[in-house]
């Protein structure tokens, strides 16, 4: 009580200078505010650099870029596989991420959760070109019964038409490949917040009666969702930027195609850029560095809807 | 204490009145019964374990269906840990189990067999801080036991539930309008009579309340505290406060539980009617923690 009057005295002022009062917080908003516009620095940096090197491929005329249809068309099957090995990558991993995440927060014995979730935590660990290794003498030989059975009973559908890879060195080995590089983060991050779940909120399901299942749907998963999405980009990001294992196991012809289980396919920017660089010169460098300049815009895209979604949500949500 | 706000009596002239719930109770009634009776719960011989520790001990007492039972005790004696045990709630903590019976209407809900989530259908819990699924609109949360116990439900048919259940809780003329919005954006005192709303719109037999209004001001706990004497006309009522008066206007029997030393396990002193536990109590522990003096 005795306190009250001074701190109320002292409140107003530090507000109304709206300086930090301590030399504590002084240093810490000084090296926080140094981390952030240094990032902005070296974001704006590698932005500039990006578009000065590929200025010549934008400008040159369209026989002299590699392909000879001009940069459009030369870029756009490498952002097209780019954006579907991907996308294929983050629907096979997110069911799976989360569910695992699930199962480690909510369903496993203390003991199985800890084990499981570092063993998750291990499949980080792996260099990617291990992961190519193993998807193209592991995955590709025995998805090949796979891919003939898919393109027999459901070639209806775009994505299974066929012809079967007899290589199995396809868009769908190297989607799930990318699944299992992504699905760590993606659990890491579910598995974090579906453990913070409100016990209020659980306890509310639980006691009108829901079983589990139905707590983690009325009170986990909506807890969880935001940070879901967010872990969902932030491995779209990753398969989206991959190199190495891409670069090893898809057999590419630079096609436009959602047949997933075929041998021609389109490759990605970033394999692209690695299977050619080293044999680049002159104006193909930069039209290398192009197909950069647009990876690295979609990547930004992908963030910025990510936190555009959030955002609205906790909007809606009323947080 | 306070009269009702204006506020509240409004809201009690403006709601209509309580129609007949859903449930199978209304069908069971005896004939000269109120049309809707609740069910008895009765505890025997109840000890409740977190682990190693015993929280509470020996334990026997008879909940009266229809009525309101008060559970007062100083902080620690293992009021909400003997609530929770009721509902099957205690046993969600690690390593906490129970050993005894507790009949609801002569059935052990502790019997081997016993789905502990059909228990929990029939007797609904409201918790200290109000607790809404901060997600769900205000229909939703209400809709959301339903959506449980009934998955078929129809819309107009669950229109008319959720609209009963708001009306019952004193909130449906101030959400009416905005019954697609989020629950976590009504205030306290809202948000806890829309637990209860959400909590008796499944039509449970018995209603457990842990200090349903120690997060709420005077004016709010007021409202609960009215809404309370009308919910008893439909459930059974098992409440614990920590207020003493509260204790004496809301319930119609009040269990005084104790502890001894720090470390022993809680028990029940005595239960018996409101009245005469606040006039001539039995033991004189009950004396001194209703008059202020501990110890
Ligand atoms: N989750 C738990 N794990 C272990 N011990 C617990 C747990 N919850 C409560 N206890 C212990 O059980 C005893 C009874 O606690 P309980 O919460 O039932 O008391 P209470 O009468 O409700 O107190 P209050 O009036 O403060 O709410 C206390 O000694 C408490 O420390
Ligand atoms: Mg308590």
């Amino acid at each position: 009580m005795e306190l009250a009057p001074e701190r109320a005295a002292r409140k107003p002022e530090a507000l109304a200078s709206g300086v930090p009062q301590r030399l504590g917080d002084r240093v810490f908003s000084g090296v926080a505010k140094g981390a952030g516009i240094g990032i902005l620095v070296v974001l704006a940096g590698v932005a500039i650099f990006l578009l000065i090197e590929a200025w010549p491929a934008i400008t040159a005329p369209a026989e002299r870029i590699p392909g000879g249809e001009g940069l459009v068309d030369y870029i756009a099957p490498l952002a097209f596989g780019t954006v579907l090995a991907a996308v294929l990558a983050a629907i096979i991993a997110v069911p799976f991420a989360v569910a695992i995440a699930l199962f480690v927060s909510h369903y496993a014995p203390r003991r199985i959760a800890a084990g499981l979730g570092y063993v998750i935590d291990l499949l980080a660990a792996v260099p990617s070109v291990v992961y190519g290794l193993w998807g193209v003498s592991v995955l590709a030989p025995a998805s090949r019964d796979i891919n003939a059975w898919l393109a027999d009973h459901v070639g209806f559908l775009p994505f299974f038409e066929g012809p079967a890879s007899v290589t199995g060195r396809t868009m769908l080995v190297a989607g799930l490949v990318l699944a299992v590089m992504i699905l760590p983060i993606i659990t890491a991050i579910a598995r974090e917040v579906f453990a913070q779940t409100p016990r209020a909120h659980e306890e509310a399901a639980l006691a009108l009666g829901a079983t589990r299942w139905e707590m983690v749907r009325m009170a986990v998963l909506p807890f969880g969702r935001s940070a879901v999405i967010s872990g969902s980009m932030l491995g779209l990001g990753r398969a989206l930027g991959e190199t190495m294992a891409v670069t090893i196991i898809l057999s590419v012809s630079g096609i436009v195609t959602f047949n997933l289980i075929s041998s021609s396919n389109p490759s990605t920017i970033a394999a692209n850029i690695a299977l050619d660089f080293p044999e680049s010169s002159g104006i193909a460098i930069n039209a290398l560095i192009a197909s950069g300049l647009v990876l690295f815009a979609i990547t930004l895209a992908v963030n910025m809807a990510a936190r555009a979604v959030i955002n609205r949500r906790e909007k809606k949500e009323g947080r | 204490m306070s009269q009702p706000s204006a506020d509240v009596r409004d809201a009690n002239a403006t709601d209509a009145p309580l129609q007949a719930p859903l449930g199978d109770a209304a069908t069971s009634a005896p004939a000269e019964a109120p049309a809707n009776v609740a069910k008895s719960i009765e505890a025997r011989d109840l000890d409740i374990y977190y682990g190693g520790f015993h929280a509470v001990a020996g334990v026997s007492m008879t909940i009266r269906p229809n009525k309101v039972t008060a559970l007062i005790g100083s902080s620690g004696c293992g009021k909400s840990t003997f609530l929770r045990s009721l509902n099957r709630m205690h046993e969600l903590v690690k390593g906490a189990y129970v050993d005894g019976k507790v009949e609801l209407d002569g059935r052990d809900i502790y019997a081997a067999g016993t789905d502990p989530v059909a228990v929990r259908r029939q007797i609904g819990m409201v918790f200290q801080q109000p607790n809404p699924f901060p997600t769900m609109s205000i229909y939703d949360n209400v809709a959301a036991g339903l959506r449980l116990n009934r998955r078929k439900i129809k819309k107009p048919e669950l229109d008319e539930v959720v609209e009963r259940a708001l009306r019952g809780a004193h909130l449906w003329t101030e959400v009416k309008d905005r019954l697609d919005k989020p629950g976590s954006g009504l205030s306290g005192g809202q948000q806890q009579r829309l637990c209860i709303a959400r909590a008796t719109a499944v039509e449970p037999d018995v209603l457990l309340m842990d200090e349903p209004c120690s997060a709420l001001d005077p004016i709010a706990t007021v409202a609960i505290e009215s809404l309370i004497a009308e919910l008893k006309e439909r459930f059974t009522i098992v409440i614990v406060t920590h207020n003493m008066q509260q204790a004496a206007r809301a319930s119609d029997y009040t269990a005084f539980f104790n502890i001894e030393r720090s470390g022993d396990p809680g028990r029940l002193v005595e239960i018996d009617e409101t009245q005469t536990i606040f006039s001539t109590p039995a033991s004189p522990a009950t004396e001194a923690y209703i008059s202020g003096r501990f110890g």
